[in-house]
């Protein structure tokens, strides 16, 4: 049975920055595929890693950051790509959503302009077209009046319509691949649910790809067909969504959704993962869960344990991963 | 809604500059008199007896009250009268209507010079920062901006004028060509001490702009660099810039005063030494006066543009 080719194919990835305390190794070693048309959900703690593996992903860092690896997308190494490889690529191919849209979009151009130089760039638009192009890119969005607002500057618009604003940039150029970091955080109920339904609908219509970043498995069980669970900088966990949600097979994992407020009928008491995120400049021998794990064994303290598959289109960094309970058992019970 | 706005907002500022002008006045018109020596001396030479001293300042109106003086002088203003002046015999207010383009051209072009030098060699100490261009470019302002305005102009006239006379060393020219010949190497002495301050303001915010997370998205968005450094990244970090242009303009001026007199121009820098130096008080109280208007008009513009090049000021 050999899968289709991926879209994308990171493999080992790490992101090294300097820093006056010593380097941090903020991303490490980590592998993962994304299908053509597939959404994947990033999930994991604050400061696991999840925004610094897609900034290096659209190889945004430089000097003094060190990035290495290989990021396959569409059979060519983006780690080792030109300038001019990557200036194809870049925002036309990979487009991104960044986490923070108040900083993120430019404070003295207007919301029009910022799509615009997209439409202009990517997609050869100018003019009345590129500007009728962008109205209906936020009108896309769910941005009511979208042709008077072209005019507005960033710090006219609302937290969640400059979320939009930003989605609506990233979409300009029809991208196959969408790295979205937190697209809905800053957005109340009903439109985080406009913009997830966008999402898919995009999904459906172009084909794209979509890495979704978010700390809400809500969100991930609602959207993705796959997930990958991060923690300290690796991925302790890939699988299907309803796998995951059934039967995690990281200890990591089954915290996160103990975590999860039930809902309805199912409604279980809140159980947090007691301790804090890891310090990457003094991680723990072997697991890096380990000091907040309740399944820690001395077998989990030698070396770290490698992401390995431990079924058909899983795979598992826990060494107990066999040993954990299974999820559908205890909400009925 | 916007530009009426703005008109009203000009207006506002424009009647606040009257009070500022009255109390320019006051104050010029009372240093100038402060001043050992009076006109009648200066115009008479040291020979002439008091008698004679006394004739002529009765006829200036120097023999008046201080007060009196002050206010006939703020009422021949009002009615657009600078007087005369006392050395040369001629209205105040042509003098100035003579020379004083000739300063502005200089000012100006000295400007353009600062900015044109400032710019480029910020964008590049920024972007190569904490290398030893950058090193470079930072330690031949450093040293620039300590040296005093007339002994650059010095060097500049040996060595360019002078030895290898690629340039006059003197003079103002005809026609616009000849005024930026002849204007070179004043405009350059003036335009690199403005370089030297702005190339270490617009540096740092170059550098901060450069690592500002719009700029990160501008390059995930695939915009070209080039894109990315005029529209992003220039467009605001010329904004503190702007600011500081504005601010310098009197230091501008009082330059445009010391390199007229080193390269022999025909501007209100000559005229105003000449006046001090003859006890001139009308035209020293009417180049006061003009630049005082000049400097709150460029104040007034900076804030204008300010508001341009930042959408989220709020004038008012
Ligand atoms: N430019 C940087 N310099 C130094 N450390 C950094 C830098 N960027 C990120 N880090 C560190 O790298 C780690 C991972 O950061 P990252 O932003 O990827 O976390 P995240 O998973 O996106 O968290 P969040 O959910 O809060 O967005 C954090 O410890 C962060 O402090
Ligand atoms: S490897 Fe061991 S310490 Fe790490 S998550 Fe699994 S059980 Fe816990
Ligand atoms: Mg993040």
């Amino acid at each position: 049975m050999s899968a289709p080719p991926a879209l994308l194919q990171v493999r080992d990835l790490n992101v090294r920055m300097p820093t006056p305390a010593g380097t941090l190794h903020v991303v490490r070693g980590v592998t993962f595929g994304v299908q053509p048309g597939e959404m994947l959900g990033l999930v994991g703690e604050s400061g696991s890693g999840k925004s610094v593996t897609l900034r290096a992903l659209m190889g945004l860092y430089r000097r003094p950051v060190t990035v290495s690896g290989t990021v396959e997308f569409a059979g060519q190494d983006l780690l080792r790509a030109s300038e001019a490889q990557w200036q194809a690529t870049r925002g036309a191919q990979i487009g991104m959503i960044f986490q923070e849209p108040m900083s993120a979009l430019n404070p003295v151009l207007t919301v029009g302009t910022q799509i615009m130089e997209n439409l202009r760039t990517h997609r050869g638009l100018r003019g009345r077209a590129a500007a009728e192009r962008a109205a209906e890119l936020l009108d896309l969005t769910g941005i009511p009046s979208p042709r008077a607002r072209l005019n507005d500057y960033p710090h006219q618009f609302s937290g969640g319509m400059r979320q939009r604003a930003m989605i609506a940039i990233a979409l300009a150029s029809e991208p196959r691949l969408l790295l979205a970091d937190e697209p809905t955080t800053a957005l109340d109920v009903t439109i985080q649910d406009q913009i997830l339904r966008l999402l898919l609908r995009l999904r459906e219509e172009l084909n794209m790809s979509v890495i979704l970043v978010t700390h809400d498995l809500g969100v991930i069980a609602q959207t993705c067909d796959r997930v990958a669970v991060m923690y300290g900088g690796r991925l302790m966990e890939t699988a299907p969504v309803g796998a995951l949600f059934r039967e995690p097979r990281h200890a990591y994992s089954l915290g996160l959704l103990r975590s999860l407020p039930g809902s309805g009928a199912r409604r279980a008491p809140l159980q947090p993962i007691p301790g804090g995120p890891p310090n990457l400049l003094a991680l723990p021998p072997g697991c890096a869960f380990s000091p907040r794990c309740a399944y820690a064994s001395g077998a989990c303290l030698g070396a770290e344990p490698p992401l390995v598959p431990v079924a058909p289109d899983r795979a598992s960094a826990c060494v107990h991963a066999a040993a954990l309970p299974s999820l559908t058992g205890e909400v009925s019970a | 809604m916007r530009r009426g706005m703005h008109s009203h907002y000009v207006l506002k500022r424009l009647l606040q500059i009257i009070p500022t002008f009255l109390a320019v006045m006051l104050v010029v018109f009372l240093l100038v008199r402060l001043l050992p020596g009076d006109p009648a001396s200066a115009i008479l030479g040291d020979r002439a007896t008091a008698d004679i001293v006394e004739r002529t300042n009765r006829q200036l109106g120097l023999d008046q009250p201080l007060p009196t003086q002050f206010a006939l002088f703020v009422w021949n203003l009002l009615q657009g009268n600078l007087g005369d002046s006392i050395s040369l015999k001629v209205p105040v207010l042509r003098l100035i209507g003579e020379r004083l383009p000739v300063t502005l051209f200089l000012t100006v072009y000295a400007a353009a010079l600062g900015l044109l030098l400032a710019v480029p060699l910020a964008v590049l100490a920024a972007v190569r920062r904490n290398t030893w261009v950058d090193a470079l470019i930072r330690g031949v302002f450093q040293v620039g901006l300590s040296l005093p305005v007339f002994y650059v102009a010095l060097q500049l006239l040996t060595l360019l004028g002078a030895r290898l006379g690629w340039f006059p060393i003197g003079g103002y020219g005809s026609g616009t060509l000849g005024h930026l010949y002849h204007l070179f190497l004043p405009a350059l002495t003036l335009g690199l001490n403005l370089a030297a301050v702005l190339v270490r303001t617009l540096r740092s915010s170059v550098i901060e702009v450069i690592t500002a997370e719009y700029v990160e998205f501008a390059r995930a968005k695939g915009l070209r660099p080039r894109l990315i450094m005029t529209r992003h990244v220039l467009r605001n970090a010329l904004i503190p810039t702007v600011t500081l242009l504005g601010l310098n303009i009197g230091a501008l001026i009082g330059g445009a005063v010391i390199t007229e007199t080193v390269f022999a121009i025909p501007g209100v820098g000559r005229l105003m030494v000449d006046a001090i130096f003859g006890r001139d008080y009308p035209v020293i109280q009417g180049l006061t006066l003009t630049f005082a208007v000049i400097v709150s008009l460029v104040f007034l513009l900076t804030d204008l543009i300010h508001a341009r090049l930042d959408p989220r000021t709020e004038l008012s």
